[in-house]
C-alpha cells in the first residue's frame, strides 16, 4: 500500500528578552542552579506576575514576520497541572486569545519548488524549569532558572508531508526568528524545541490517521531522524494489523531510540481559566505601527532582492538569505569584491567547507567578508587565477596575513600576463616536447581540443600556476596550429 | 449536577488531595450540597452576557525589560524542605 | 492610652505625652494578659515590636514622623513579613518564615508603625467564623461563646479587645466587614485595585483586597493613607490618585442620597439586626441624608457566583503548596505522587480541601461553561445592578450579616448554612466596590455593624459618612469588658 505522512509541528521558541515574562529575573543561559529564580519564578505565596513589554513586542514581531493577524486583546490563561518543574502548579499561557493568529511560512525544497505551510497560531507562555535526574540519593533536583522564560509556541496546520519539508520549515523558522532578533537560535541550549505530530494514512484517504506527538526535539537532525523512525513504526504497525494509539513519545537523540512516555496519569484535564492576576493586554495601533517600522528585511524579501539585485540563482539566494549572519557576510563580501556570483560561489564553496571542517559558524570565520572580498577582487582583475586564489585563501584562513594583496605580494603569486614572457615559456615547453607537438599536428581537428590540455598543463607547471590560463591557451593555439 | 463518590475521588486526585475511605460518603454529601447551592445559577438566563473577569475593566500594564531581581537563592531556599547543591530535591521524576 | 484611637495616640506621641515604647509595651502586656483566651494572635513579635517602637521614637525625635509612626498594629497572618512566620492559619505554612515583605506591611514598616504580631484567621482566608484555623478558633471578645467572624477574625478581635491600636485585614467575600461588624469595630474593604495585593497569600485573586480594621472611621482613614496606592508589582493594582482620606472626614452629609436595597431587608434578616440598621439610617436622616429604596435584582445570586469563582481561583492559587519549595512536606514520601498527595492532604484543613475540590470541579472539562463561565456572567449582572443603583443614590446601606455573631460551633458542620450567611457581603467583592462597616448597636447582646457600600474609588466618601455617624453616636467607643 502507498502511505502518506501528515505532519504538524509545535515549536517552542525562547524569546531573547533580558528578563522573564512575568518577573525581573535574568534569562541568561548557564547560571548556577536557582540563582536566576526569584520569588515570582519560585511561585512563593503572595507573589504576583507583571508582563514584560519586550516579550509582547517580540511576539508581535513574529506575527508580522509571518504575515499573521495580531490579536489586539490578549488574555493569559492558567493551564493547571502538577509537576516539580512547574512551580505554581499552573503554566501561564494563552488559549482562547493567542497573540498571533493565522499566518504562513513559505519553504523551498531541494528540487527548487516552494511550498506554503500554514501557521495556525502562535501564543505566549512561560517556560518551565528543569528536572535534573543525576542521582541525589534517589531524588531528582529541580532547577527553576528557566522557569518563566518567555516562549512563543508556534502551531502549524498539518500541512507538512515528510521529514524534508519538516526540516525545511524548521530551518526557515530558525531563519525568521534570528533575523527578527527575537530568539538567539541556539538549539543546543534549548532556544528552539520542536514537538512533532505525525500520522500516516493510505494515499488518497481524506481523514487523518491517529497521530502521535514526539516531544522536545532540539536539533534539525534529531527531528528528521525522529520523523523517519516514527513514520516507519506507524506503517509497520498498521501493516502488521495493529493500530496507532494517540500518545506522547520521547526520542533519544544519542541512541536514536524512541519510546512511549510511561505517563500513567489520567487523561489530562488542564482546567484552563483566565489568569485572575493578570489583566487583558491590549495591543494598540501605535505599538503595531512602531514595531512595523522596526521590522528588518525578512528572509523571503532578502532572497528576492538577492535574485533581482545580484542575479543569483534561486538556490544560491535561498542559502545566502537563510540566516542573518550569512546574508550579512555575503553582502559585505559583494560590496568589496563587486562580483556577486563569485562571492556566492566562494561563500558556499571554500568558506563553507572550511567552516564545516572546523565546526565554526560564519561569525567565527578567520577570513572576514572584507578579506574574502579583497581576494575575489584580485581574481576578477586577473591578478591571480582561481587556482592561486585557493592558495591565498588558505593563507588567509591560517591567519598569516590579513589581506589577499599582502599574501600575493609576499609569496609572489601575481599572475603573469606579459605576452612576451608567456611566449618565451611556451616556446620552451614546445621545444622540449617535440614528439607531442608532432602528434598534435598530425591529429585530426576534433581530437586537438583535448590534446592541447597537455601543453596548457606543462605551461602552468612551468609558471608555477602564475601564468594567465586564458592567455596561455590562446598563444598555444596560435603557435601549434600555426 | 450531582456528583457521586467516584467523581469526588477523581476530582480530588486532580487536585492532588486524598479523601479517607471512611470520609468519602460525608465529603460527597457536603460537596453535593454545595454544588446544589451553586446550581441556583443555572436558572438564570445569561445568554449574551459577557463574562466579567475583573470588576474594573482595567488593562494590563507592561513592565520594562530590565533585570531587577539579582540572585537571592540562599534567602529564598531558607524555607525549602530539601535542597542540595542549590537544587530543590523531590522524589525521582520519571518521565 | 491603649483605649484611645490611633488619631488620639498619634497626637499623644507627637506631644511627647507617651513614647511608642511605652504604648507598645502596654499592648504587649494586654496581649499576655488576655489573648490566651481570645486567641487573636498566631505570632506575637515582642522583641521586634519593641525594637521598632524604639526606632519610631527616634524618628519622632528627629522630626520625621507621620500619623502612623510609633502606632502599634497587628497584621493578618497572610501578609508576608520578612523573617517572621506567615502561616495563613494553616499547618501548610506553619514552618514558613516569609523571605520577603508584602507591599502593605512594607508600607507600615516604612511609615514607622510598630508590628505587634500576626493575627489569627480562617485558614487561607476561607471561612466566616474563624473556626477554620490550624491555631484554633478566635473568640469574640464581647462574648466568648460567640465567633468573632472571619476570615479576619483575629484582627477584629484584637482591635475590639484593645490588643492592638489597629490591624490589617483582607476581604474576599466579607472577611473585613463581617468580623468588624461582629466585634463592634470599624472595617473598610477598599475598591479592588486600591491596595496592592503583592505579598498577600492569595485566596481568590480577582476578589481579594486588603483594608484597615480600626476603632473609628478616622483611624481607618489614617491607616488607608498608608496602605493605598499604586504598586508596580501588582498588575491588578490601579494607578489611581490617592487622596488624603482624613481631609474630607467632616464634609457635610447634607443632600446625600442613601439607597436601601429592598432585597437586603427580607425575611432572612434577624429583626433585632434590622432594627439597629434602621436606627442607624434614621440617624443619617437627622444628619441631612435622604433615603431611597433601590433594587439589586440579582443580589441572591452572589452566593452561587462567589462560591464558584472564589473556589475556582483558590484551587489554582493553592496548587503551589506542593511540598517542593516551601511549606509542609509529608514524612518520607515514597514517590512524587505520594509527596503531592500527602503533603497537601495533611497540610490543608477540611474547609480548604472542600473549596479546592469544588473549584477543581467547577473548572474541569465539561463543567467550565456551566460553572465558571456562568458565574462570571452573573458577576457582570451583579456589578451592573450596583452601577444602575448608583444612578439613583450615592451610597448603599444595609447589614453586613443576617444575624449578629453566632455561637462557636453552631455552624461548623454545615458549610452551606455558613455560606448563606455571607449574603450581604459577597456581591461587593464581585463588583469590586468599596464597603465600610461601622458599629451601629447591639442585637442579642452582640455588636451589629452597618454596611455602607460606595462607588469605585469612593473610599474617602465612605469614611466621611462613617465618621459623621461616629460624631453623632458612640457605638464605636464601646469596648467589651475583659476578664
Amino acid at each position: 500500500m502507498q502511505w502518506e505522512t501528515v505532519i504538524g509541528l509545535e515549536i517552542h521558541v525562547q524569546l531573547a528578552t533580558k528578563t522573564k515574562i512575568f518577573s525581573g529575573a535574568s534569562t541568561a543561559f548557564g547560571a548556577a542552579p536557582n540563582t536566576q529564580a526569584c520569588a515570582v519564578d519560585l511561585g512563593l505565596p503572595g507573589i504576583l506576575p507583571v508582563v514584560n513589554e519586550e516579550a509582547i513586542n517580540m511576539a508581535i514581531k513574529f506575527g508580522l514576520g509571518i504575515d499573521a493577524e495580531i490579536n489586539k486583546v490578549n488574555v493569559f490563561e492558567r493551564k493547571n497541572y502538577f509537576y516539580p518543574d512547574l512551580p505554581k502548579g499552573y503554566q501561564t499561557t494563552q488559549l482562547e486569545k493567542p497573540i498571533v493568529g493565522a499566518g504562513h511560512v513559505d519553504i523551498t525544497l531541494t528540487d527548487g519548488s516552494t511550498k506554503r505551510i500554514r501557521v495556525h497560531h502562535a501564543h505566549l507562555e512561560e517556560d518551565a524549569g528543569k528536572s535534573l535526574h543525576e542521582d541525589f540519593h534517589g531524588m531528582s533536583g529541580i532547577d527553576l532558572n528557566r522557569a518563566g522564560t518567555p516562549l512563543i509556541e508556534i502551531v502549524t496546520e498539518p500541512d507538512i508531508r515528510n521529514a524534508e519539508e519538516a526540516v525545511a520549515f524548521a530551518k526557515k523558522l530558525h531563519s525568521i526568528v534570528t533575523t527578527l532578533g527575537i530568539c538567539d537560535g541556539e538549539m543546543s541550549q534549548g532556544s528552539m524545541r520542536f514537538d512533532v505530530n505525525v500520522s500516516v494514512r493510505p494515499k488518497g484517504q481524506k481523514e487523518l490517521g491517529t497521530r502521535t506527538e514526539t516531544k522536545n526535539l532540539n536539533s534539525f537532525k534529531f527531528m528528521e531522524a525522529a520523523i523517519f523512525k516514527e513514520v516507519e513504526r506507524q506503517i509497520e504497525l498498521i501493516e502488521d494489523g495493529g493500530t496507532v494509539i494517540q500518545e506522547t513519545r520521547l526520542y533519544n537523540g544519542d541512541t536514536g531510540e524512541a519510546r512511549s512516555m510511561r505517563s500513567k496519569e489520567e487523561a489530562n484535564d488542564y482546567r484552563y481559566f483566565p489568569c485572575p492576576d493578570l489583566l487583558p493586554v491590549i495591543i494598540d495601533d501605535s505599538r503595531l505601527e512602531k514595531l512595523k517600522a522596526e521590522m528588518p528585511e525578512m528572509p523571503d524579501a532578502k532572497k528576492a532582492r538577492f535574485i533581482t539585485d545580484f542575479g543569483l540563482s534561486d538556490y544560491d539566494a535561498e542559502i545566502l538569505s537563510a540566516d542573518q549572519a550569512t546574508a550579512h557576510y555575503f553582502e559585505a563580501t559583494v560590496s568589496v569584491s563587486d562580483d556577486a556570483k563569485l562571492s556566492a560561489n566562494w561563500i558556499m564553496g571554500d568558506l563553507s567547507k572550511s567552516l564545516n571542517q572546523n565546526g565554526m559558524s560564519i561569525p567565527e570565520s578567520p577570513v572576514s567578508a572584507d578579506m574574502l572580498g579583497g581576494l575575489i577582487k584580485r581574481i576578477k582583475d586577473n591578478t591571480i587565477s582561481g587556482k592561486i586564489a585557493k592558495e591565498v585563501f588558505e593563507v588567509l584562513w591560517q591567519g598569516e596575513c590579513s589581506t589577499a594583496d599582502e599574501v600575493i605580494e609576499k609569496k609572489g603569486l601575481k599572475q603573469v600576463t606579459d605576452t612576451g614572457a608567456i611566449e618565451a615559456m611556451i616556446d620552451e615547453v614546445l621545444a622540449s616536447n617535440a614528439q607531442q607537438v608532432e602528434n598534435y599536428r598530425a591529429a585530426p581537428e576534433d581530437k586537438r581540443g583535448k590534446m592541447i590540455g597537455f601543453f596548457v598543463g606543462q605551461c602552468m607547471k612551468a609558471s608555477k600556476g602564475k601564468a594567465n590560463p586564458g592567455m596561455v591557451n590562446q598563444i598555444l593555439k596560435q603557435k601549434l596550429d600555426g | 449536577m450531582a456528583i457521586d463518590a467516584s467523581g469526588i475521588k477523581k476530582v480530588a486526585h486532580l487536585a492532588r488531595l486524598s479523601i479517607d475511605d471512611n470520609a468519602v460518603e460525608a465529603t460527597t454529601a457536603t460537596i453535593g450540597s454545595i454544588l446544589e447551592l451553586v446550581d441556583r445559577m443555572q436558572a438564570v438566563d445569561t445568554q449574551g452576557v459577557e463574562p466579567l473577569a475583573h470588576p474594573l475593566d482595567a488593562i494590563q500594564r507592561l513592565r520594562p525589560d530590565i533585570v531587577t531581581e539579582e540572585n537571592q537563592r540562599e534567602q529564598l531556599q531558607s524555607c525549602a524542605p530539601a535542597v542540595e547543591e542549590g537544587l530543590f530535591l523531590v522524589p525521582r521524576v520519571i518521565e | 492610652m491603649y483605649d484611645k484611637t490611633i488619631a488620639e495616640q498619634s497626637r499623644a506621641l507627637a506631644s511627647g505625652e507617651i513614647s511608642s515604647v511605652e504604648l507598645t509595651q502596654s499592648y504587649l502586656d494586654r496581649i499576655k494578659q488576655y489573648d490566651g483566651d481570645i486567641n487573636s494572635f498566631i505570632t506575637v513579635t515582642e522583641e521586634l515590636a519593641l525594637k521598632q517602637a524604639k526606632a519610631a521614637d527616634a524618628l519622632r525625635t528627629a522630626g520625621n514622623a507621620n500619623a502612623m509612626t510609633g502606632i502599634p498594629v497587628a497584621h493578618k497572618d497572610l501578609f508576608c513579613t520578612e523573617g517572621v512566620k506567615t502561616s495563613c492559619g494553616s499547618k501548610m505554612l506553619d514552618n514558613f518564615i516569609a523571605p520577603y515583605e508584602s507591599t502593605v506591611t512594607g508600607k507600615f514598616k516604612d511609615a514607622g508603625a510598630v508590628m505587634l504580631g500576626k493575627t489569627n484567621m480562617d485558614e487561607f482566608a476561607m471561612g466566616s467564623s474563624n473556626e477554620n484555623s490550624h491555631y484554633g478558633p478566635v473568640k469574640n471578645p464581647w462574648d466568648k461563646s460567640a465567633i468573632p467572624g472571619g476570615s479576619s477574625g483575629g484582627s477584629a478581635a484584637a482591635v475590639s479587645a484593645l490588643l492592638a491600636a489597629g490591624a490589617t485585614g483582607t476581604d474576599t467575600g466579607g472577611s473585613i466587614r463581617q468580623p468588624a461588624s461582629h466585634c463592634g469595630i470599624t472595617g473598610l474593604k477598599p475598591t479592588y485595585g486600591r491596595v496592592s495585593r503583592y505579598g498577600m497569600v492569595a485566596y481568590a485573586s480577582s476578589l481579594d483586597q486588603a483594608g484597615p480594621m480600626t476603632r473609628s472611621a478616622e483611624d481607618a482613614a489614617i491607616m488607608l493613607n498608608t496602605m493605598a496606592g499604586f504598586d508596580t508589582r501588582d498588575s491588578t493594582c490601579l494607578n489611581h490618585e490617592v487622596p488624603d482620606y482624613t481631609a474630607s472626614l467632616n464634609d457635610s452629609l447634607e443632600g446625600l442620597t442613601i439607597g436601601l436595597p429592598k432585597e437586603y431587608f427580607t425575611a432572612g434578616l434577624d429583626s433585632e439586626v434590622e432594627q439597629q440598621i434602621r436606627n442607624a439610617i434614621a440617624e443619617y436622616e437627622k444628619l441631612g441624608a435622604k433615603v431611597k429604596e433601590v433594587s439589586l435584582p440579582n443580589a441572591e445570586l452572589c452566593i452561587p457566583a462567589y462560591y464558584v469563582i472564589a473556589p475556582a481561583e483558590a484551587s489554582s492559587n493553592l496548587s503551589r503548596f506542593d511540598g517542593v519549595r516551601f511549606g509542609y512536606r509529608c514524612e518520607d514520601p515514597k514517590d512524587l505522587m505520594d509527596l503531592y498527595i500527602r503533603s497537601r492532604s495533611e497540610g490543608f484543613g477540611e474547609e480548604v480541601k472542600r473549596r479546592i475540590i469544588v473549584g477543581t470541579y467547577a473548572l474541569s472539562a465539561g463543567y467550565y461553561d456551566a460553572y465558571y463561565r456562568k458565574a462570571q456572567q452573573i458577576r457582570r449582572l451583579i456589578r451592573d445592578d450596583f452601577l444602575n443603583a448608583f444612578k439613583e443614590c450615592d451610597v448603599i446601606m444595609g447589614p453586613n450579616a443576617p444575624t449578629s455573631a453566632f455561637d462557636l460551633g453552631s455552624m461548623s458542620n454545615d458549610p452551606v448554612a455558613m455560606y448563606l450567611s455571607d449574603i450581604y457581603t459577597l456581591s461587593v467583592n464581585l463588583a469590586g466596590l468599596p464597603g465600610l462597616s461601622v458599629p451601629a448597636g447591639m442585637a442579642n447582646n452582640r455588636p451589629v455593624g452597618l454596611q455602607i457600600i460606595g462607588q469605585h474609588f469612593d473610599e474617602a466618601r465612605l469614611l466621611n459618612i462613617g465618621h459623621c455617624f461616629q460624631q453623632a453616636t458612640d457605638w464605636h467607643q464601646k469596648s467589651p469588658a475583659l476578664v
